[in-house]
């Protein structure tokens, strides 16, 4: 790396002397403390400031509210954090189109609060909506209860910008909500933890904000009854919007339906799920249940560990069995949270050494029955566990698509799948 | 060909799975869209993965390049073979592999028709979302290389939505597996690129596909209008009134004349059709009907009808579905376009397409997908008439002009393919494009899967192993190296 004060000076002549300053302990990256945070003031200075990190071969970070900044593997290396706060306007809500364009440093909160006032959403539901930005969400893959009805962050994308390590700044995708011209890039960005290129601005399709809304929950004797009935469910002709299931150590597993209709519509929709659950009780509860996967999050000690889980539906009971007896065994405190589409959210707490042998051996189970176990934050002791587990036989094809955009690894260096 | 290379494919695919004389080889000159013809040096039709990774081998090691084949229903050209290369056709691999009705998941080989997904999937109330009009014939392999939409997007979303995971031969041979049965596989989100990517990235052998719970009922409506701006102003109401119908169609006279020649849905004859499809709870559904039924005579309908029977609704679908074909009943000679607009810019782009119709008499009759803005405005002409051809052509180019200038797509649902490749360089600008096609320098870095279509200036890539051998197309001045 050149010398300090000579990129020091460029970065500043780039990103103007009031977006650059040292970075404090509070900018660390996994325990990595980064040397500089720059926060350019649109697209276009954030992408010179970029391009100039890249010829200088010092390391970039991006960073939007640096809620999930941890998520991943540590950086191998980490110099400057490139903030998208200031790129945070709400560029266009054409709301008779359904559709809004957002730049990256936006977050979740307002830009919800601004599609509010026409009726709609962006229908997702995201963990600390008030400060998670949208490059941040999309970049993270986050998704919560509402992905059941709606999809992912990668089915509500239509358009997107991004910066490269190069200096190019490149969209694709568009305005509208049906569109095949050219590559789906949209889609390769989200989820990509920041490695490709610098997401600067978003489009996004919305939906209406629902007439009324309902919630019931119910619980189940065992495991296998829950997913029996969860099954039932996805199998009924309910139009359910979110169902979850909550399960902590040593209580009986939780379950929570959301319902999104018209008034004549939700009676007629609640009268069906207690008919269709026959003697188990249903009862209507508040819509705080759905913040249950946030509250996971809630006051972590040196010892928790939490990680994202993929399964399928038919493997609920099985997964929730083997992780009870392993945490019994372990004498480990576990929470979790698991949608419908499979995607569940887990904590695990404990002495580290059986954290992380649990987190082996449910990797290789999940593994064995076409599931994943990725880890979202863990104490700084189990820095060295590998966060995604195996990525299958698309890992070097992974490597070159990362080689063509970022042939220098500048961009969150070793965060990755297979050391990307 | 080289008779060593002609040999070594005949050996992996035998004699029946080689097509070579001419007469035979004509079946595959084209694809959907017939004014552009390619003869291929062979056709291969493989009937497993194995056989397809053999082929593409022998290909990528003689630099010879391919194209794969679904049902050839494109409307594109993307299935157009290239100059001294091989089609693939993939019809032969059409077996549904797995059915797992509790996770909603199919697996097929990408020859499987979309509709006999649906067809294996009815009998437990499931059905598979994405409906192509061409959905009785067109193949999941297909509709994976152009992530194929339908009338149902509106609500349920493009093949890509509903495709979970996918075995994929990459343009060197080797295989790969992107995403899985479950969601979120950890990695990028290759299998998203994939989809749609018009099959220049390598050639799905196997899909996972997720299937979805029929809905409690399906009601259709149908409301006729003066015109296609009081049509267009009902679908805003619909739309600002908070409601996601199934599927939401316009067509405008012209269409319905010739939907009624072909196949006696008996519209009624108006200035601008609307059909509404709401589904979902009995109940939600009877309750939003009303709505609709109302917004439509406040947008001055004059006639609405609430299709009883599935018959009936079956019958309206029909005349939709069949309205491209029903051209044939009022002119010799279409093209069919597929541009999308934000649905807002509807009244001014329409009365714009009417203005140029009118000034260069060339017809055009207006199909669309109203609810997502998707175009299809059929331009009538007769190839007989010196000049009407070339007419015909250069009103579809404005129109997909007028759809860029109105801030959309030149394609909805069609694909680039050969025919608007012409066009990207008006929707993106060359760092757009040149991203794109690093993306294809990491799939496919000797540019051998379907190499010409898609992007309108093909780019070789920088990084090459080896000897340098100078490709094909930077021989004959039509791609440069970077």
């Amino acid at each position: 790396m050149p010398k300090t004060s000579s990129i020091e000076e460029s970065l500043r002549a780039v990103a103007g002397p009031q977006n650059l300053r040292a970075a404090s302990g509070a900018d660390a990256v996994s325990g990595f403390l980064p040397q500089f945070v720059a926060e350019p003031d649109d697209k276009h200075q954030l992408a010179a400031v970029l391009s100039l990190a890249n010829e200088a071969g010092i390391t970039v970070v991006p960073r939007g509210g640096a809620t999930k900044l941890d998520w991943g593997n540590p950086p191998q290396k980490a110099d400057l954090i490139l903030s998208t706060a200031r790129l945070n306007r709400i560029v266009e809500h054409v709301w008779a189109d359904l559709t809004v364009t957002v730049e990256a440093g936006c977050t979740l909160q307002s830009l919800q609060n601004t599609l509010a006032q026409h009726g709609q959403r962006l229908a997702f539901d995201a963990l600390w909506p008030e400060r998670a930005t949208i490059g941040g969400v999309l970049s993270t893959n986050d998704s919560g209860a509402l992905r059941l009805r709606f999809g992912a962050l990668r089915d509500l994308i239509i358009g997107v910008t991004i910066a490269l390590p190069d200096g190019t700044l490149a969209s694709s995708g568009g305005k509208v909500v049906k569109n095949v011209a050219g590559y789906d890039l949209p889609k390769l960005v989200t989820g990509a933890f920041g490695t490709l290129g610098v997401i600067t601005r978003a489009v996004f399709r919305l939906h209406p904000l629902p007439r009324a809304a309902k919630t019931f929950s119910f619980t189940g004797e065992n495991y296998l009854a829950m997913q029996q009935n969860i099954l039932a469910i996805q199998d009924s002709h309910l139009a359910h919007t979110s169902l979850q299931i909550r399960c902590s150590s040593c209580e009986f597993p939780a379950a929570d339906i959301l319902f999104e209709a018209t008034d004549v519509g939700l009676a007629a929709q609640e009268s069906h799920l207690r008919k269709l659950l026959g003697s188990t009780r249903v009862e209507q509860s508040s819509g705080n249940v759905w913040n249950a996967r946030q509250d996971l999050w809630n006051s972590p000690t040196n010892s928790t560990l939490l990680a994202k889980i993929s399964l399928l539906s038919t493997d609920i009971a099985k997964t929730l069995g083997s992780l009870e007896s392993l945490c019994d065994s372990r004498k480990l405190e576990l929470r979790i949270v698991l949608q419908a589409t499979g995607i569940g959210m887990l904590r695990l707490a404990g002495d580290l050494d059986q954290v992380a042998a649990a987190v082996e051996l449910l990797r290789s189970e999940l593994q064995s029955r076409s599931g994943a176990f990725v880890i979202l934050r863990r104490p700084l002791e189990l820095n060295s566990m590998d966060a995604w587990g195996n990525a299958g036989d698309s890992v070097s094809l992974m490597r070159a698509v990362k080689h063509q955009l970022d042939p220098k690894s500048t961009l969150n260096p070793g965060r990755f799948v297979g050391g990307i | 060909m080289d008779a060593r290379i002609f040999q070594e494919l005949r050996s992996i695919v035998g004699a029946h799975g080689l097509v070579s004389s001419p007469e035979e080889l004509h079946t595959y000159e084209c694809d959907g869209l017939t004014n552009f013809r390619v003869m291929p040096l062979a056709v291969l039709l493989p009937s497993d993965t194995q056989q397809v990774q053999a082929i593409v081998r022998v290909c990528h090691r003689e630099r010879v390049p391919f194209v794969a084949r679904g049902s050839g229903t494109g409307l594109s050209g993307g299935a157009l073979p290239v100059e001294n290369g091989v089609v693939i056709s993939l019809a032969r691999m059409n077996r549904i592999l797995e059915v797992d009705l509790p996770n909603a998941r199919v697996i097929v080989e990408p020859g499987v028709i979309n509709l006999d997904v649906t067809g294996r999937v009815q009998p437990h109330q499931y059905f598979y979302a994405p409906d192509p009009s061409s959905q009785s014939v067109c193949s999941i392999g297909g509709n994976v290389a152009e992530n194929s939409g339908g009338a149902h997007c509106l609500k349920y979303g493009f093949t890509t939505t509903h495709v979970l995971g996918l075995e994929v031969v990459l343009p060197d041979g080797s295989l790969v597996h992107l995403g899985g049965k479950a969601l979120d596989m950890p990695g990028y989100d290759l299998m998203g690129v994939f989809v749609g990517s018009e099959g220049t990235l390598g050639i799905a052998t196997k899909v996972t596909l997720r299937i979805v719970k029929r809905p409690e009922c399906i009601r259709t409506l149908l409301a006729a209008f003066p015109g296609t701006n009081e049509a267009g102003a009902a679908v805003s109401d619909i739309i600002a009134a908070g409601m996601l119908p199934a599927a939401i169609e316009m067509m405008d006279n012209l269409a319905i004349q010739a939907a009624e020649a072909a196949v006696h849905p008996n519209y009624p004859d108006c200035g601008g059709l609307l059909l509404v499809e709401l589904d979902g709870p009995v109940a939600e559904v009877e309750a939003l009907m009303r709505d609709v039924d109302e917004i439509c005579c406040k947008n001055g309908a004059w006639e609405v009808r609430l299709a009883q029977t599935d018959t009936e609704r079956m019958l309206v679908w029909k005349g939709r579905k069949a309205a491209f074909a029903a051209m044939g009943r009022i002119s010799p000679n279409y093209i069919v376009q597929d541009g999308v607009i934000p649905r807002t810019a509807l009244p001014r782009v329409m009365s714009e397409i009417a203005r140029l119709s009118e000034e260069s008499g060339i017809r055009v009759a207006n199909v669309f997908h109203a609810g997502d803005g998707n175009l299809h405005p059929l331009v009538l002409y007769d190839r007989r008439i010196a000049g009407q051809e070339q007419a015909a052509e250069s009103l579809s180019y404005r129109i997909l002009e007028l759809c860029l200038e109105a801030g959309g797509s030149i394609t909805g649902e069609h694909g680039v393919g050969e025919e608007k490749k012409r066009m990207m360089s008006k929707m993106f600008s060359e760092p757009d494009l040149d991203t794109m096609q690093r993306v294809r320098c990491a799939f496919d870095p000797l540019h051998l899967s379907n190499p010409t279509k898609v992007f309108p200036t093909p780019r070789l890539c920088g990084e090459k192993a080896g000897e340098y051998v100078a490709h094909p197309l930077e021989t004959a001045g039509i791609a440069e190296r970077y």
